[in-house]
């Protein structure tokens, strides 16, 4: 018999009243809900090549991915790739985080930065990342400093230009009130503007971690000796197609993890919301 | 002794002018306003739109300064803001990402209250304006009312002598302020403060302050200051019918509906 823990519920909200009998079939239910969709999508994938719909050998059935997503696995050569792709992105996205954020607050909070710097940041933001790769390997070779580097320019854009214009919105009267209570202008920022714009940065942040992941497969694509971006290609070029679907997979849960991380953070810096 | 004193203070503003384009022109928005508050008298202003109510009550505050005149507190003119005068304004003013509790101790960390006091003095003034089991609530859960019971705690904490209330019941529900208004009666009561009430309601101004001070808009001057004779405004339950309660409200409202208040968009 499973249990199901109930939510603690909101004082303000009266709980519904419950319309299945048992909670485990609500539970069930739930699930069924959740899944459906992709056990559809999976078994399409599964049947068309089986039943030769397509052809077998550029979209192979996915249990042979699976196969051979596993065998990668276990001799370690996903690995490899898969470290040395979250390693870049990480990487990158950490040292954006760190040099846009604190840029950011600054400049926001300073109108005259702000109104002297937004139309090159704009300008910077909408030239998408990948133009300038050519540039980034010209500059800085095909290593590891120009894969980083990519991606330290992708991520920041959208962090930097997220906390600028958070920090202009902070709600004025918030402002007032603290001014009113006679406190330090350190302790206005650090006390109100700061936790105020937090939503606003984890918007930034957010966009900042999909962008990375982007940019970073795509630089591996071009110049690289390890990673997804590179491994995709390289079997797509060796005609290993089981194996290049197995690396798209590995790119979508990597996605997949870095967005999980990245909500979970946003939701206990935000949790005073909602 | 007086607690608070206008002296003739006058505000003016550059304003955008509407006739000439890129040009600004000289706005005034209250003029010569003089008048005392006394110590731990409850006063209310009242007056129409454009009557300067939101520019005297950032003057109060310190957070602008007065073109001409000086207000005095205590004898001393208002240079700054300062934790002598607490806030409560309409639309609450709380940190959304600090709960109930966090927001009342807020200001007695801007005090420089010691951690250890903090939490005991926030209990107590949740206590106080009826909320002890709603401390660890974030703005978000609570009710319009519930809010502004917070604020007004919050400004109360770190104990000012004055309390400036810019129409802090504006936004609730005729439910919900009229509890409001008997409650803060009844805290005015029990702490002494000083309080200075802004409000466009005429019923309001006139049940809660001792004192009205009738404004006038364009620019904003006090056109009477009318005496309110109620004692026991929260013993009686039924005071709105009280005659005393209606020549009040009646010489308010005919002040504040005078000639020259035609087309002031009261």
């Amino acid at each position: 018999m499973v249990t199901i823990n109930k939510p603690a519920t909101k004082l303000n909200e009266p709980s519904k009243p419950q319309k299945s009998s048992s909670p485990s079939l609500t539970a069930f239910v739930k699930a069924f809900k959740n899944s459906i969709v992709l056990i559809v999508f999976i078994l399409l994938w599964e049947l068309a090549p089986q039943l030769g719909f397509v052809e077998k050998t550029f979209l192979p059935p996915f249990s042979e991915v699976v196969q051979a997503w596993w065998e990668l696995l276990v001799t370690g050569e996903l690995w490899r790739h898969f470290e040395a792709s979250i390693l870049r992105s990480l990487f990158g996205f950490l040292l954006a985080l760190a040099l846009a954020i604190p840029l950011g607050l600054i400049i926001g909070w300073y109108p005259l930065a702000r109104d002297l710097l937004t139309p090159i940041l704009e300008l910077f933001r909408n030239t998408a990342a990948l133009a300038l790769l050519p540039v980034f390997i010209l500059i800085l070779g095909i290593g590891e400093v120009s894969k980083i580097s990519i991606v330290l320019f992708a991520c920041t854009w959208p962090v930097l230009l997220n906390t600028i214009s958070a920090v202009k919105n902070v709600d004025p009267l918030l402002i007032k009130s603290a001014r009113s209570m006679n406190i330090s202008s350190f302790k206005l920022f650090y006390k109100v503007i700061l936790p105020a714009s937090v939503p606003t940065i984890f918007t930034g942040i957010r966009m900042a971690g999909t962008g990375a992941i982007l940019v970073l497969i795509a630089a591996e694509m071009i110049g690289a000796k390890a990673g997804l971006g590179y491994f995709i290609t390289y079997s797509q070029y060796n005609f290993l197609i089981p194996e290049m679907y197995a690396g798209i997979i590995t790119i979508s849960l990597l996605g997949l993890l870095i967005n999980y991380g990245l909500s979970s953070a946003e939701r206990y810096f935000s949790r005073w919301k909602q | 002794m007086d607690k608070i004193k206008f002296e003739r203070v006058t505000k003016k503003f550059l304003v955008r002018d509407e006739y000439k384009k890129g040009a600004q022109r000289e706005f005034t928005a209250i003029k010569d306003i003089e008048f005392s508050v006394k110590e731990g008298e409850f006063i209310t202003l009242v007056g129409p739109s454009g009557c300067g109510k939101s520019t005297l009550l950032d003057l109060l505050t310190g957070l602008t300064q007065p073109t001409k005149g000086r207000i005095l507190i205590d004898g001393r003119e208002i240079t700054g803001p300062g934790l002598d005068r607490g806030i409560v304004f309409q639309q609450y003013a709380l940190f959304p990402w600090k709960t109930a509790r966090g927001n009342i101790e807020f200001g007695l960390e801007a005090k420089g209250i010691p951690k250890s006091e903090r939490k005991e003095k926030a209990e107590y003034y949740l206590d106080l304006v009826g909320l002890k089991n709603f401390a660890d609530r974030y703005p978000h859960e609570l009710s319009g009312g519930m809010k502004q019971r917070v604020a007004i705690a919050r400004s109360l904490a770190f104990n000012p002598d004055v309390l400036l209330m810019d129409e802090p019941f504006a936004a609730l529900d005729a439910q919900t302020r009229e509890t409001l208004q008997t409650e803060l009666l009844r805290i005015w009561k029990k702490t002494g403060k000083t309080i200075i009430f802004i409000t466009h309601g005429i019923d309001e101004a006139v049940y809660l302050g001792e004192r009205v001070v009738v404004l006038s808009a364009n620019p904003g001057t006090v056109k009477k200051i009318v005496d309110i004779p109620l004692k026991d405004r929260l013993e009686d339950a039924d005071i709105k019918s009280n005659p005393a309660f209606i020549n009040a409200r009646r010489e308010v409202w005919n002040l504040l509906h005078e000639p020259e208040f035609q087309g002031a968009h009261i």
